[in-house]
């Protein structure tokens, strides 16, 4: 196992950044920390890294126990939000800060250092920059220096804080997918941190959607993302259109509509609803197909890249449906604004509300 | 391996400066120099007029007459000896302010300012009331053979305490600025305590410890009040240049008591321009992040 988190307890004084978080990861694993800002993942990543100390609970890498290791025994690598090279040291000296900071006995020879530090540089390839100072690079540049000297250590553990938080759209997808590349090369036990959902569906093996100091999922991008376990996750993973309504004798009324309720709520009692809609499982058509089409009237019509967003108004509902289409389909139905559409919802998922509002 | 990723960033804007009407502008710059040549420059010159009114020749004996190489000698002593030991209270202070988070932290911050704030005379008369010899410790130091006050080291124990914040308060809004993360990353990888200082640190503050340093050699140059109290006026043994200066004006020697300003007003240009100097310097690094 490559990292065990035993139920690690943080209190600050006025909040429970993380409350008995227990998690278990496989040696090799590129794992996500998915959630919002606030929600204690970068606290749960600087207690693994030692930069912080938990109130409570274990932690294990690599089958030892470092709990109580002073972070400089504890071999990780961390890669900060904003990179935090040392800005005083060229490129090459960032990079062999952690070899050459080895106690004596430890310490590889000049040749080794160079030869490693040399290697590590290709790996990001940043080989070109060795004189440059951290000042002298741009953000992505940077950060791929980090990566280099926080794998100088061999650590057993690589810990990356929003790793592309600080850099611009086309940079931050570039660097994703060299990133991943890189860990199926080298794979070593990673895990970073994020609030983009993209970036995690898009990059781990494995994502862990926490909130409010507690795990609400973890598995696989396609599990998290297609069975979402509850509403919260739902809602972070990507928009999404949340309906207000009311299960009853079977079905769930969204607005002045209903479809069938989930099996496991099919014979409860009457309780309130929510239903989630994501905007890309609506179908949009100018004809009536089925009994139950809904009508509405298109208010606004956005280009989003390579998809067409809709912003429809339907009778009954509180608050317009955002609906995503393909290109070819809205320039197939000449959609203009203001045009009556039918809207069929492709996949819905209801889940109850256990408190009464 | 192919590699796209070498996007560079954007080249910084340029922005179009907004100015002040002209009028406006030469009243203020007008007043400026105005105030600067009334004060300044035209006091600066006296003083180098009044020092050569009786020629070259008297200005050069009354700076080699031997009480005034004794008061530049003990300055200059009491200079070495106060600013390395400023220097690294001023590190530790600012380390501990601004790098670990404790109870008292922010009146440790406010206290720090007390040797400004407070009248150099009374700076002066603490360190008489704590260790002169009608005191119970000055009188025990007394037996042991140590004079503190109306001698040397009292000079530099009140110097020590006027130039005291210089240090502290040019690295504590520096340090601050410059965050941990440095340290984490270096502490993370695996750097003692001390490898972090001597590697990390130390060179990210240089520029500003120098400056602080410069600002600190100024005033304990240049420092009268405190040192005055604590000194005794004993020509030739507790005379530190500004007090050398007081007494042979005081003596109604004008020319030797400005020829000895002159010095002063020397060593006070030379720190100046050292400072702008360093400051052009520490501007050019703190800006390359």
């Amino acid at each position: 196992m490559g990292i065990e988190l035993q139920n690690i307890t943080k209190k600050f004084t006025d909040y429970t950044a993380l409350d008995n978080i227990s998690l278990n990861i496989a040696s090799g694993e590129l794992i996500a920390l998915l959630g919002p800002s606030g929600c204690g993942k970068t606290t749960l990543l600087r207690i693994i890294a030692g930069l912080e100390s938990a109130d409570s609970g274990k932690i294990i890498l690599e089958g030892k126990d470092t709990t109580n290791l002073p972070p400089r025994e504890k071999n990780v690598g961390f890669v900060f939000q904003h990179y935090a090279l040392f800005r005083r040291l060229n490129v090459y000296e960032n990079v062999a800060f952690g070899l050459k900071v080895l106690p004596r006995s430890k310490r590889p020879s000049k040749s080794e250092i160079k030869d490693r530090v040399e290697h590590l540089l290709k790996l990001v390839q940043m080989e070109w920059a060795l004189k440059r100072y951290p000042s002298q690079l741009s953000g992505g540049q940077r950060q791929r220096v980090a990566l280099a000297r926080a794998l100088a250590v061999n650590p057993r553990v690589l810990l990356l804080d929003e790793p592309f938080s600080a850099l611009d759209a086309k940079v931050r997808q570039e660097l994703r997918r060299w990133l991943r590349k890189l860990h199926d090369e080298i794979h070593v036990t990673s895990i970073f941190v994020t609030h983009d959902q993209e970036e995690a569906l898009e990059l781990a093996d494995r994502i862990v959607v926490i909130n409010k100091g507690k795990i609400e999922q973890q598995g696989t991008p396609q599990e998290v993302y297609d069975h979402p376990a509850n509403a919260f996750v739902y809602n972070f993973l990507g928009n999404v259109n949340v309906f207000h309504g009311r299960v009853h004798e079977g079905m769930v009324t969204l607005g002045g509509h209903s479809v069938d309720a989930p099996d496991e709520l099919k014979n409860s009692a009457e309780k309130t609803s929510q239903t989630f809609v994501r905007p890309h499982e609506i179908g949009i058509s100018k004809i009536r197909s089925e009994g139950n089409d809904l009508e509405g009237t298109i208010r606004e019509i956005r280009l989003l890249g390579g998809q067409i967003g809709l912003n429809i108004e339907c009778e009954g509902f509180d608050q317009p449906i955002d609906a995503e289409i393909p290109r070819e389909l809205y320039l197939n139905l000449q959609l203009k604004k203001g045009d009556r559409v039918f809207v069929t919802f492709n996949k819905v998922k209801v889940f109850a509300c256990d408190y009464e509002i | 391996m192919s590699t796209p990723l070498l996007s560079q960033g954007t080249p910084p804007v340029v922005r179009k400066k907004i100015s002040d009407p002209l009028p406006v502008r030469i009243l203020l710059i007008g007043l400026t120099l105005l105030f600067f040549i009334g004060f300044v420059f035209l006091p600066l010159g006296l003083v180098f007029a009044q020092a050569f009114q009786k020629g070259w020749d008297f200005y050069l004996e009354a700076i080699r007459e031997p009480y005034t190489i004794e008061a530049v000698k003990l300055t200059l002593t009491t200079v070495a000896i106060v600013v390395p030991l400023n220097a690294f209270f001023g590190v530790t202070a600012a380390w501990a302010i601004t790098k670990f988070s404790f109870p008292g932290k922010a009146a440790l911050k406010t206290l720090l300012d007390l040797p400004f704030a407070v009248s150099p005379v009374i700076a002066g008369l603490i360190f008489v009331l704590l260790l002169g010899s009608r005191t119970p410790f000055g009188s025990w130091l007394g037996e042991q053979g140590i004079k503190i006050i109306f001698s040397t080291p009292g000079i530099i124990i009140a110097t020590l305490f006027v130039t005291f914040p210089f240090v502290a308060r040019e690295l504590i809004p520096l340090m601050e600025a410059q965050g941990r993360d440095e340290e984490e990353a270096a502490l993370t990888l695996g750097a003692k305590g001390w490898q972090i200082f001597g590697k990390i640190t130390l060179p990210n503050i240089r520029w500003g410890l120098l400056y602080g340093m410069i600002l600190c050699s100024a005033r304990a140059i240049g420092e009268f009040g405190a040192v005055s109290v604590v000194s005794g006026h004993i020509r030739g043994q507790t005379n530190t240049i500004p007090l050398h200066v007081e007494i042979l004006y005081s003596e109604y020697n004008f020319t030797a008591s400005f020829a000895v300003a002159s010095l002063l007003v020397f060593l006070a240009l030379t720190t100046v321009i050292v400072k702008a100097v360093m400051e052009n310097r520490f501007q050019k690094n703190s800006s390359q992040h």
